[in-house]
């Protein structure tokens, strides 16, 4: 009941509509939801609506976490 | 995010969790409420490496295909078969359902009557909006995570004055789900993972009755394979220490208080109400039904439909009893003889994360041997 | 069933058992019974026949047209024959465009001369306005049979080609339609497979073009008549971006979604690595890659596992109805 994606906000449109990119793809996202969203911002899409604004240093933090994991059984596996 | 799909990452945060596996004084297990988790762990091959781990995951409710009653889906054939020029669009696998009238992909439509799988609500409205005098219903099903962007569609098509919209609401609530599943006491959980873009809206708050009133810990999950795991150690931290809380376990992409402009939508529109889901019965608040102000929405009225019934599974259907986990699939005399996929007699043969549908594909028996 | 049900055409088990339940037995002819891509006759003739239905008939990359003749070529070619001849059976709907027709006709005979096969026969019908989807065609198709597809002769060790990415056709042609909301450079990857005909001759063991159903699909109806399990391995399947992209946004597995121009070719162990670099000497085969093999180390014989990108395992399953976006 979850499928949702990262996207980011490339393009604001009227009425709460707005262009996200995914990949490469340009996807048409309802931004309703999220009215504080601003261009260049990371949303969670899920049914063409964007549920939530990402947090990008949070975000950071994140894959840091897993580098360090992925190094670490790295050297462990050495 | 493909450092969330690591594999050496991976194989670090299950070394982690086998270890704290092993401290504890039983065989901890874990229930994934949602169905987006459980599709997750099928398609990484992950579950194997979980129990391998020494953590034994159980599926929860989570799936709005498999707890939707039979009568409302019998309810939304009746619309395709009963009434011609409607177009009745539907999310994907609620299509595929089986009850005693067939699914609506068997279903032969009245006269020029149209079924269309969407993938976003929004694509209904549009759709009524291209073609103001043809009928247009959508079958609307979901959790919280999608419940806000059916009721974005009612309020629209109320200020748009759309007349020919409406909506088949199957609406259900998660923190109830769990509440009924505790008390129940059928199936002991040690921990809950919880689903991330429920909690999207919703926020942790929600949860917080779980850990306080029941004492079992949980932690709110992303849906790469890392996040799964990094909640599932989460959980097991807490196990450990005795010290059951909600954990956010998924900070880059949803905040503690949820989505607070989701929430105030969903309320404008919608209200709870005792539902009765399959399987688990009636319980308290777990549904939402329009609102008197937008009762007019509601195609069930419109058309003259019951949707509350007597269970009308399927003869010999035990989707009720996998659902509260009472029995695995492997217990039911129909699952992998006159039920399977390409057969399905009930909702968990349906759905992608119908767990009746991964044990066929992927239970212990059918499990690759390394 | 009494009713003829959409979910059938999509593709899957439902329509092979359909058709081996109910059609065959009726027909009983031994070659029938087959039901290969394209059968051999006596006299060391080739034939196929195949029907096309799609919505829109204009997509990127192809139309209903160019479909018509490259899929009957590749069921010939992934058979072991040279194609050769082709006829052609329009049934048209009342209302329906001349001008648009004549873009398909101009379509077909681009196709066909691209391919390297002739238009020698051919008919016409036309259905009342609401009795016919614009236009179907039926090519039938006739080839020169060069080799025989050895599936008993495979063995341990023998390597699965996929001469391609996966899936652009099917988000070609569902984008085509204006669903879902999503834009993409996309494009049909509607082809010949003409350059695979040399690989007979040089110890192909097996081919399949993928097509409805998808890779899954493919090979789960050949590791079902293996002694030996096959295995596959995720991070070695080509996807394009567009295709990776919008599988995850609809939730649609790129391992159902059909192609039209991309095949699996079963490889003898010593000769893998010679036939990937033929394929890739072509345009059309410059990502084939090696994805997996035959072996008995992980598995029981007659399944089909995938080795998942984060390591883990897990089986693969033939489609069974309708590919779907999901939102769970």
């Amino acid at each position: 009941m979850c499928l949702a994606v990262p996207a980011k906000i490339v393009r604001l449109e009227e009425s709460g509509q707005g262009t996200a990119s995914y990949m490469g793809s340009e996807v048409k996202v309802n931004l309703s939801l999220v009215p504080q969203a601003r261009r260049g911002d990371w949303v969670i899409i899920h049914a063409g609506f964007a549920i939530s604004v990402m947090d990008a240093k949070e975000a950071r933090e994140t894959l840091r976490l897993f580098k360090e994991l992925a190094a670490a059984s790295q050297d462990e596996g050495a | 995010m493909k450092e969330l799909r690591d594999p050496n990452a991976l194989r670090r945060l299950l070394g982690d969790i086998a270890e704290r596996a092993r401290k504890l004084e039983r065989r901890p297990r874990l229930m994934e409420v949602c169905g987006t988790h459980t599709m997750a762990l099928f398609k990484g091959g992950l579950t194997p490496l979980i129990e391998a781990a020494g953590v034994e995951m159980v599926s929860g409710p989570g799936c709005p295909v498999c707890i939707t009653p039979n009568a409302i889906h019998e309810a939304a054939i009746a619309i395709v078969t009963g009434s011609e020029g409607v177009t009745l669009a539907a999310f994907g696998d609620m299509t595929r359902v089986p009850t005693r009238r067939g699914s609506l992909q068997t279903a032969i439509p009245a006269g020029n009557t149209r079924l269309r799988i969407v993938y976003s609500p929004e694509e209904a409205l549009v759709e009524a909006r291209r073609e103001p005098d043809r009928p247009v219903v959508f079958y609307g099903a979901g959790f919280e995570t999608t419940i806000p962007a059916i009721a974005y569609t009612v309020r629209q098509a109320s200020s748009e004055g759309l007349k020919n919209y409406s909506v088949l609401p199957a609406l259900w609530l998660i923190p109830p789900a769990l509440r009924a599943i505790l008390t129940a006491g059928e199936v002991a959980v040690d921990g809950f993972i919880y689903p991330g873009h429920v909690s999207a809206v919703i926020g942790l708050e929600p949860y917080e009755f779980v850990a306080r009133e029941f004492g079992v810990p949980g932690a709110v999950a992303g849906f790469e394979p890392g996040d799964i795991l990094l909640a599932i150690r989460s959980v097991l931290e807490q196990i450990a220490a005795g010290k059951p809380r909600v954990a956010l376990e998924y900070s880059r992409a949803i905040g503690r208080e949820g989505n607070p402009v989701a929430r105030a939508l969903m309320g404008e529109i919608f209200e709870p109400y005792d539902a009765c889901w399959r399987g688990l019965g009636r319980i308290g608040a777990s549904g939402l039904r329009f609102r008197k102000e937008f009762a007019g929405f509601d195609a069930a009225s419109r058309f003259g439909l019951e949707t509350e019934g007597s269970e009308r599974d399927l003869a010999g259907c035990r989707c009720g009893e996998v659902l509260r986990g009472v029995i695995r699939p492997q217990g039911c005399r129909l699952f992998g003889t006159k039920c399977r996929p390409d057969s399905p007699l009930g909702p968990c043969m349906v759905s992608y994360e119908g767990a009746c549908l991964i044990h066929f594909k992927f239970g212990p028996e059918r499990r690759p041997r390394p | 069933m009494t009713k003829i049900s959409l979910e059938l055409g999509s593709g899957g088990s439902l329509m092979r058992d359909f058709i081996a339940g109910r059609i065959v037995p009726s027909l009983g002819d031994p070659l029938l019974r087959e039901l290969g891509d394209a059968v051999h006759l006596p006299g060391g003739i080739a034939f196929t026949t195949d029907s096309y239905v799609v919505d829109p008939l204009f997509f990127p990359g192809g139309d209903i047209g160019r479909l018509a003749v490259n899929g009957t070529v590749n069921d010939l070619v992934v058979s072991g024959a040279e194609p050769r001849f082709l006829s052609l059976a329009l049934i048209l709907e009342e209302g329906f465009d001349t001008g648009t027709l004549d873009r398909v006709i101009r379509s077909i005979g681009t196709a066909a001369k691209a391919a390297g096969v002739r238009i020698v026969t051919g008919d016409t019908k036309v259905v009342r306005r609401g009795q016919g989807d614009k236009v179907y065609i039926n090519t039938a198709g006739v080839g020169r049979s060069i080799a025989r597809p050895r599936q008993a002769r495979i063995r341990r060790g023998d390597k699965v080609i996929l001469t391609g990415t996966l899936g652009d056709h099917s988000l070609a042609v569902m984008l085509a339609r204006g669903d879902f909301g999503l834009s993409s450079s996309v494009r049909s990857d509607c082809a010949p497979l003409l350059f695979l005909l040399p690989l007979w001759k040089k110890g192909a063991l097996w081919m399949r073009d993928v097509t409805r159903g998808g890779l899954a699909t493919v090979l789960f109806e050949l590791a079902e008549r293996l002694p030996f399990p096959v295995v596959v391995d995720e991070d070695r399947i080509p996807l394009s971006r567009p295709v990776r992209a919008a599988s995850e946004l609809l939730g649609i597995d790129p391992l159902y979604m059909a192609c039209e121009g991309k095949a699996v070719v079963i490889a003898p162990a010593a000769g893998a690595e010679g036939f990937l670099k033929l394929m890739r000497a072509h345009p059309l085969g410059r990502k084939a890659a090696i994805i997996g093999e035959i072996q008995d180390r992980i598995g029981r014989p007659g399944e089909l596992l995938l080795r998942t990108g984060v390591g883990g395992l897990r089986l693969l399953e033939p489609l069974t109805s309708e590919l779907l976006p999901r939102i769970c």
